[in-house]
């Protein structure tokens, strides 16, 4: 059975104790971990501005969830395999990728917007759990290369009741494959309450296909790392997948197309703004380790100069050329490609437009 | 060697070529698969190569994609026709795209083999023709072989391609013997072939209507009609070079396939030559099909089926606009 969630900093910053988990993190570290929180928050907060002043089709904030991408992001080795649904900006920012290729999706010059390879971390998927089965398959593909890789898989409460996901489960379990099951409960799927998707906790599912599931305060960015550290270290030592449900709060939109005050009420909002997962980790750093008023300043400062390169980088991103609709569609020549590329040029529609 | 031998050993070559390559699917392992294509596999790769797994298609596929991202090459077993349909996401909004999502780095170089078409007597689900839905995506190509000698082959080349290939296997002609020649594999596997030389009619189809179509141009041969009989092999790409030259000549085109005509693979291919060959034709391409129904209870199948009557009918009909 599923207990409590497990919580290693409480809402006001203090210090808990777990009998299975241990803080491991020092005072750099947990500030480093605070700094990217912050920076990952304001290029959110950014990218919603961009979207608002039409410079975006669309946009899916993180917003709440800083605590559960940056605990999980941080866990992974290099070498480790992530798999995104497409709301993991926190995860990718752990990851290396530059916050703009991120949003080449939103600004829509892109399906994708990075090399997964040069950051270990593949692209957004948007059609819920299929990039679960990914994950698995890769994870199979890393046991027959004897690799030293864990593999991780992010998805939504939503997102649980597919059958993609559910298959996923059966098959890294028969497969004992180094997979973890990351899964963000924000509570929502758009608007349809998680209590739609499950009469029981998420991570309760994991028994019944046979591998632990294990169930995070997701606003608790300690917690999350450890808990996610754990299942990664298992999964490489060749112990099997690792359900983890974090139970945060989505605390923005669905996207930017969405108005959750339609279907959630104002008091549960302002009772997730107590829980902020970014706070209790100032408040903790702030009378635990000693971190003042200008160290924190310095991360704001930061966090301001990043989202203003986005800005830039984000308006600076031009429409490509259309003629390159035809390229990457098939690795070998095509005769449908060759007709429309000459389509397309004999109706002079290959220049880029402003 | 019969097809399924064929299909054997060409599956064998391609695991001994390359190491990467794995086999994937329900019952394909300890029993051999439903139609023993892979018997043996797993005694000579081990089971780490030739996977036996869970019931559920669209996890085949899935980790297929995922194994493909790894370096991987996965020829899948979709076991019949009908159940395909659960790994239809994977293959529309994954195997199809990701390529060009990623502007090109993931390379899904996976094969799905598919036991098609009816005529075996079966029960429901298991006769099915559904090469249109995958022709119709962009990204995916599909491809059927109609003889062991280009079973052999056309399944290496399809798991050497780097574009995912839906690969048709006519399931009835499984166990029907013919020569193959393991030294030259003769065709590309987006090449047509033109299998009987004719001047009156251009006759194409694939799968299992190749040796349809032989039969409907010996009967035919008989009321001194000359058929040209064309295997298309590559339903998608469509080798239209091959098929517009046959067309010219004949200036007549009867289409034979299994599928519902709307939105077909016959419906593509009358537009085509339509377009092509306007000005050689003689008469409007005509399609011999399966009809709009639900692929039949079997003891309606030989009603349901493009048979050589049919397709002399078909014929018949193309001459009728001679005037």
């Amino acid at each position: 059975m599923v207990t409590d969630p497990i919580s290693l900093l409480s809402p006001e910053g203090e210090l808990l104790t777990h009998p299975d988990y241990v803080n491991s993190l020092n005072d750099a570290s947990l500030f480093s971990m605070y700094r990217d929180m912050v920076i990952v928050r304001r290029l959110c907060n950014e990218a919603t501005t961009l979207q608002r002043q039409g410079a975006l089709a669309l946009w899916a904030p993180s917003l709440g969830q800083e605590a559960a991408q940056i605990g999980a992001g941080r866990a992974l080795e290099p070498t480790d395999f992530s798999f995104p649904s497409y709301r993991e900006h926190g995860v990718a920012w752990c990851r290396g990728v530059p916050p703009a290729n991120v949003l080449r999706l939103f600004r829509t010059v892109s399906s994708g917007g990075w090399n997964p390879y040069t950051y270990n971390h593949a692209l957004p998927t948007i059609v819920l759990a299929n990039q679960m089965l990914h994950a698995v398959g890769y994870a199979m593909g890393v046991q027959r290369d004897g690799a030293d890789t864990a593999v991780i898989t992010f998805f939504g409460d939503g997102a649980s009741s597919q059958g993609d996901a559910l298959e996923s489960f059966v098959w890294a379990a028969s497969f004992n494959a180094p997979v973890v099951f990351f899964c963000q409960n924000n509570q929502f799927g758009i608007s349809t309450p998680v209590t739609t998707q499950s009469r029981v906790p998420l991570a309760e599912r994991a028994s019944g296909f046979g591998f632990p599931g294990v169930r995070v305060d997701g606003n608790d960015v300690i917690a999350v790392y450890e808990v996610t550290r754990t299942a990664l270290e298992r999964a490489r030592s060749g112990g099997g997948p690792t359900m983890i449900e974090a139970y945060t709060y989505r605390m923005g939109a669905h996207t930017t197309s969405d108005d959750p005050t339609r279907y959630r009420r104002e008091t549960d909002v302002e009772l997730w703004k107590h829980r902020d997962p970014i706070e209790r980790v100032k408040a903790l750093l702030a009378r635990e380790y000693d971190y003042h008023r200008d160290s924190f300043a310095a991360v704001d400062a930061e966090a301001e100069a990043v989202a203003m390169d986005l800005r830039r980088d984000v308006l600076a991103m031009e429409r490509p050329d259309p003629i390159t609709m035809f390229d990457h569609v098939y690795a070998e020549p095509h005769p449908l490609i060759d007709e429309g590329r000459r389509d397309l040029r004999e109706l002079g529609l290959t220049e880029v437009l402003p | 060697m019969t097809m399924a031998h064929a299909l054997n050993a060409g599956l064998r070559r391609a695991m001994e070529d390359n190491p990467k390559v794995l086999l994937m699917g329900e019952d394909i392992g300890t029993l051999g698969g439903v139609f023993r294509i892979t018997d043996g596999l797993m005694k000579d790769f081990g089971a780490a190569r030739v996977i036996d797994t869970p019931l559920s298609e669209s996890a085949i596929v899935g980790t297929a994609v995922g194994l493909a991202m790894r370096g991987y090459r996965t020829v899948c077993e979709m076991q019949f026709d009908g159940f395909v349909y659960p790994a239809f996401d994977q293959l529309v909004s994954q195997v199809a795209k990701l390529r060009k999502r990623s502007d090109g780095v993931f390379t899904m170089g996976l094969v799905i083999r598919l036991p098609f078409q009816g005529g075996i007597g079966a029960i429901e689900h298991h006769s099915e023709s559904p090469e249109a839905y995958f022709a119709h995506t962009p990204g995916l190509r599909v491809v059927s072989c109609s003889n062991p000698h280009d079973a052999y082959w056309m399944i290496q080349q399809a798991v050497t391609c780097d574009d995912p290939i839906i690969f048709c296997e006519p399931k009835s002609r499984y166990w029907e013997k013919g020569a193959v020649d393991t030294e030259r594999a003769g065709l590309g596997l987006f090449d047509a072939r033109v299998v009987r030389e004719g001047r009156d009619v251009t006759v194409i189809g694939f799968g299992s209507y190749v040796k349809t179509m032989l039969r409907a141009a010996d009967a035919a041969a008989l009321e001194g009609r000359s058929l040209e009989v064309i295997d298309l092999r590559s339903v998608a790409p469509l080798d239209l070079d091959t098929l517009v030259a046959s067309v010219r000549k004949t200036g007549r085109l009867l289409v034979v396939q299994e599928a519902p005509h709307t939105a077909s693979i016959g419906a593509t291919l009358v537009a085509e030559l339509t377009r092509e060959c306007f000005y050689d034709l003689r008469a409007p391409g005509l399609i011999v099909s399966g009809y709009h129904v639900p692929y039949p209870i079997s003891r309606h199948e030989e009603e349901y089926r493009p048979s050589v009557e049919r397709i002399l009918d078909g014929v018949d009909r193309l001459f009728e606009y001679d005037v």
